[in-house]
C-alpha cells in the first residue's frame, strides 16, 4: 500500500471534488456532507470521467407509482451515459457485479504525522496539481543531471490522505 | 420430429359476422343491430382475400380450412395429433366506439366460440374476447368466463386507444392473475390511431409489418409501468409478432433502463428478467431465415429456450406444406417449444 498526499484538507471543503493521478490511474476524490471519498474516476462502461459528473439521491419503489428517495448526493452519475455509481461502495446500481469503481481509503493526517510515518520526507511536495508523491515513489536523493523542482512544506496543516493497494 | 401432443397456441376460426353472433344476444341487442343495419363490421386487418388470411390450398377446401372445427381438424390436429389449439376469434369488436356495444359483442363472441367450436371438439380451447373501450366491462366478461375452464386465456389487440401497461388497464391483469388466464396481447388493432407513429400507411404490406413495431410498444409499456412487479404471476402472450424483433428490442430497452431506472426505480432489474419470469411468444410467423445455423443463432440471442410458445397462426399463410417448425431446432428445444413451454403458460390448460 503506498499512501499519496492529495491536498490541504481546506482545499477540499464540503461540496469540492479533486481529480488526481495515482499512480498513472485517474482517482476522484470528493468531499461530501463533510465525508470524504475517494474512488477511480474512470467509468468502468466508456471510460469516461466522472469528474464532470451529478451527485442525486438513490430511488428505490416498494411498488409501481412509489419513490423512496435517500442518500442524497451519495450517487455519482457517469456524464456519459448516466450510470449511477454507489460512492461508499463503488458498485453501479445496474450491474453491480460486473461494473463497479475501485475504492480508495482516504483519511486526514497532521503535516507533523506523515513525515514521522515517513509518508512524506522534508523533501517532497505533498501538494502538486495533478499529481502527487508517494512514498514508493520518494524523490531522488542523490545528485542527478536534473534538478527537481520543490514546494514549499506546510507541515503545520492537516491534509488528504489516499491509499492505493500494492 | 412428430408433431403428436403439441399445443397449438394460436389458431383462427373463419371470423364470424354480426349475423352469427345475433342468436348468441339479448333481444335489446339483437334490435339494435337490426334497427342500425349493422349487419357487417370488419377493419382493413386480414382482407378477406389477400392471400395471408387464409393458406391458398387452405381457401381451396370445400368447406374452406377455418370453416368449422371438422374442417380444421382434418387439416390440422387429426392430421399431426395435436393435443390442444386455443382458439382466437378475430372479430374486431375493439373497434367499436361503444363499450356497451362492445361488451355486447364480446358476450357473443365468447358464447359463439364456446359453443360452435369448443364444444364441438374437445381438444380446443379458447380465448375470451373482451371489451376492451371498458376496464370494467372487460373484468366482467373475464369474471363470467372464469368457470369454463376451455377458456385457458384472454385476448387483446396490440394496438388499442392507450399502450397497455397503463395502470387504468390494471383490473384485467389482476382478474387474469386471479383466475390463471394468460393474456393474449394478438397482431391487430382498434384502427382509431394509425398503426405508426407517422400517421398511416399506404398499403396492407405497410400495416401487416407495423404490428411489430406495436409489440415493441406494448411490451415496453408493460415492463415499465410495472406490470410484472405489481402482478407477477401473470403470463404474457405476445401472438403472431414475428418473434425475432425481441432480441434487438430488449437490448434497446435493458440498456436505456441502465442510464434512466430512477425514472422507474420498481423496475430493480435489468427488464430481460420480466420477459423470462412472464413474457412468451407464438412461434408463427417466425421472422427468420429458413437456415438451420441462423435460427440456432436467433435461439441463442433469445438467451431462454422457454420462451416459444408452438402456433402455426392457421389459416394465415405463415408456411408451406407441413414446414411449421423452423429447420435448425434441437430436439429439447422442439420439445419444449411443442409442449412444456405451452403447458407452463396455461395454468387452466389442465
Amino acid at each position: 500500500m503506498a499512501r499519496h498526499v492529495i491536498a490541504p484538507v481546506a482545499d477540499l471543503p464540503v461540496g469540492a471534488r479533486k481529480r488526481v493521478i495515482l499512480e498513472g490511474r485517474p482517482v476522484l476524490v470528493l468531499n461530501i456532507k463533510g465525508e470524504l471519498f475517494a474512488l477511480s474516476d474512470t467509468c468502468p462502461h466508456r471510460g469516461a470521467s466522472l469528474a464532470e459528473g451529478i451527485l442525486t439521491g438513490h430511488v428505490v419503489a416498494t411498488e409501481p407509482g412509489t419513490y423512496v428517495y435517500s442518500r442524497e448526493g451519495e450517487i455519482l452519475r457517469c456524464p456519459w451515459h448516466a450510470w449511477e455509481f454507489d460512492v461508499r461502495t463503488g458498485r453501479s446500481w445496474c450491474d453491480p457485479k460486473h461494473m463497479r469503481l475501485m475504492q480508495h481509503a482516504v483519511s486526514v493526517a497532521s503535516g507533523v504525522s506523515l513525515l514521522e510515518s515517513g509518508c512524506v520526507s522534508a523533501s517532497e511536495a505533498p501538494i502538486k496539481e495533478r499529481g502527487c508523491v508517494s512514498a514508493s515513489e520518494a524523490p531522488l536523493q542523490q545528485e542527478g543531471p536534473y534538478q527537481a523542482t520543490t514546494f514549499p512544506v506546510r507541515v503545520e496543516n492537516a491534509y488528504v490522505v489516499v491509499d492505493t493497494p500494492d | 420430429m412428430p408433431l403428436t401432443g403439441a399445443v397449438d397456441c394460436d389458431v383462427h376460426p373463419l371470423t364470424p359476422v354480426p349475423a352469427d353472433l345475433v342468436p348468441y344476444m339479448d333481444a335489446y341487442w339483437r334490435d339494435t343491430l337490426e334497427v342500425r343495419g349493422l349487419d357487417f363490421w370488419e377493419t382493413i386487418a386480414y382482407p378477406a382475400n389477400a392471400p395471408l388470411t387464409i393458406r391458398a390450398d387452405w381457401r381451396a377446401l370445400k368447406p374452406r380450412a377455418d370453416a368449422s372445427p371438422d374442417a380444421m381438424a382434418a387439416t390440422l390436429l387429426d392430421r399431426h395429433g395435436f393435443a390442444h389449439a386455443i382458439v382466437n376469434c378475430l372479430f374486431p369488436l375493439q373497434s367499436f366506439r361503444d363499450a356497451n356495444l362492445g361488451a355486447a359483442f364480446a358476450r357473443a363472441c365468447n358464447d359463439w366460440l364456446a359453443d360452435t367450436w369448443l364444444s364441438r371438439d374437445a381438444r380446443l380451447r379458447g380465448a375470451v374476447v373482451l371489451p376492451v373501450q371498458s376496464v370494467e366491462m372487460s373484468v366482467e366478461e373475464i369474471e363470467r368466463r372464469a368457470a369454463d375452464p376451455r377458456f385457458v386465456q384472454v385476448l387483446l389487440q396490440v394496438m388499442g386507444d392507450q399502450p397497455l401497461g397503463k395502470p387504468q388497464f390494471w383490473p384485467i391483469y389482476a382478474a387474469a392473475e386471479k383466475h390463471g388466464f394468460a393474456v393474449a396481447i394478438h397482431a391487430g388493432s382498434s384502427y382509431h390511431h394509425p398503426v405508426t407513429g407517422s400517421g398511416w400507411p399506404t398499403h396492407y404490406i405497410e400495416d401487416y409489418a407495423a404490428q411489430a413495431a406495436g409489440f415493441h410498444t406494448q411490451l415496453g409499456s408493460l415492463i415499465s409501468e410495472g406490470v410484472f412487479v405489481k402482478y407477477p404471476k401473470l403470463k404474457v402472450v405476445l401472438s403472431e409478432s414475428g418473434v425475432s424483433w425481441l432480441p434487438s428490442y430488449l437490448w434497446r430497452l435493458s440498456k436505456f433502463w441502465r442510464g434512466i431506472r430512477n425514472e422507474v426505480p420498481w423496475i430493480d432489474r435489468d427488464p430481460l428478467h420480466y420477459v423470462r419470469e412472464n413474457v412468451r411468444l407464438t412461434l408463427q410467423p417466425f421472422d427468420v431465415p429458413d437456415d438451420a445455423a441462423t435460427v440456432a443463432r436467433v435461439m441463442d440471442q433469445l438467451g431462454s429456450d422457454d420462451l416459444i410458445l408452438f402456433s402455426t397462426d392457421f389459416p394465415h399463410w405463415q408456411f408451406d406444406g407441413d414446414a411449421m417448425l423452423p429447420k435448425g431446432l434441437s430436439a429439447a428445444q422442439t420439445r419444449k417449444i411443442l409442449i412444456d413451454n405451452p403447458r407452463a403458460t396455461y395454468a387452466r390448460l389442465a
